[in-house]
């Protein structure tokens, strides 16, 4: 997984004031005649932390993720619990005051149905 | 030369590092091969050990959690692969498909009263340190 060290105001420095760890999350896309669905796996990030935006086109998947077993030894550490960002434009056009997301079992599912206009459609030929 | 836990625990670090290697060389992990395994992170205090591994969508009923030999964990199980009708994929970069994690802890854990729970797609377990490998207060007798 790609771990990138920002510095970013949106996420809070872990408690020794080191910048907090944010990971890409990993996606899949996919489309029907209706919609796009997106899905983002963001282990770790409860319901209330997870902030989807869609603004010019763009989609914004920002998930905070807060730390556990605060006062308890490491025994092994193998992977950082990162807070998640990923951006990504989208190429349908989208009805952006349609789109609907969840968060269940660690995984954020985004619809977003398409505009009319860009809805395929059937064209009926007339014939003579 | 003898391999004690520690030295096993380096060795899946690196083979994990490794992994993560090659995940950013390719841009995602290699869907559909059999060496996935999911990475852990442990917590001890006197009483516990703590393991949490980050497993999105994995149902319950599909994880098999076992203890051998008072010390051995080992997680396996399956995520199935989301399929919703008619859909024309773009792009598929999370995981699916079969996993298996062992991971032989420090000292040996009580295996019937180990609890595991799913916490936001977090498995969550907590595994009661066996009695014999409590630190104990030693009471210095006076004369």
């Amino acid at each position: 997984m790609a771990e990138t060290v920002v510095k970013d105001r949106e996420f809070p420095a872990t408690e020794n004031g080191e910048a907090a760890v944010v990971a890409r999350p990993r996606i899949d896309v996919l489309e029907t005649d209706l919609e796009l669905l997106i899905l983002a796996d963001l282990p770790g990030v409860k319901p209330a932390d997870v902030d989807v935006r869609f603004e010019n086109g763009e989609l914004t998947i920002h998930g905070r993720r807060a730390p556990t077993n605060a006062g308890k030894r490491r025994a092994l550490w193998e992977y950082e619990p990162a807070h998640y960002h990923r951006s990504f434009r989208l190429s349908e056009d989208v009805a952006s005051d349609k789109i609907e997301a969840e968060l269940k079992n660690g995984v954020l599912t985004v619809h977003l149905p398409k505009a009319e206009a860009a809805k395929p459609r059937r064209i009926n030929v007339k014939g003579e | 030369m003898f391999i004690n836990s520690r030295t096993l625990n380096n060795l899946w670090r690196e083979m994990d590092g490794f992994r993560s290697e090659v995940d950013r060389l390719f841009g995602k992990q290699l869907i559909g091969t059999a060496a996935v395994a999911p990475a852990l992170n442990v917590w001890e205090d006197e009483t516990a050990f703590y393991v949490e591994a980050d497993l999105p969508d994995v149902p319950p009923e599909k994880l098999d959690i076992t203890v051998k030999e008072g010390s051995r964990l080992t997680l396996s199980g399956e995520r199935r692969a989301t399929d919703p009708p008619n859909a024309v994929w773009h792009r598929q970069e999370r995981f699916c498909g079969t996993f298996t994690r062992e991971l032989t802890l420090p000292a040996p854990v009580d295996a019937d009263k180990v609890e595991a729970k799913f916490e936001y797609g977090v498995l969550k377990l907590t595994l009661p340190k066996s009695e014999a490998a409590r630190p104990r207060k030693i009471m210095v007798k006076a004369e």
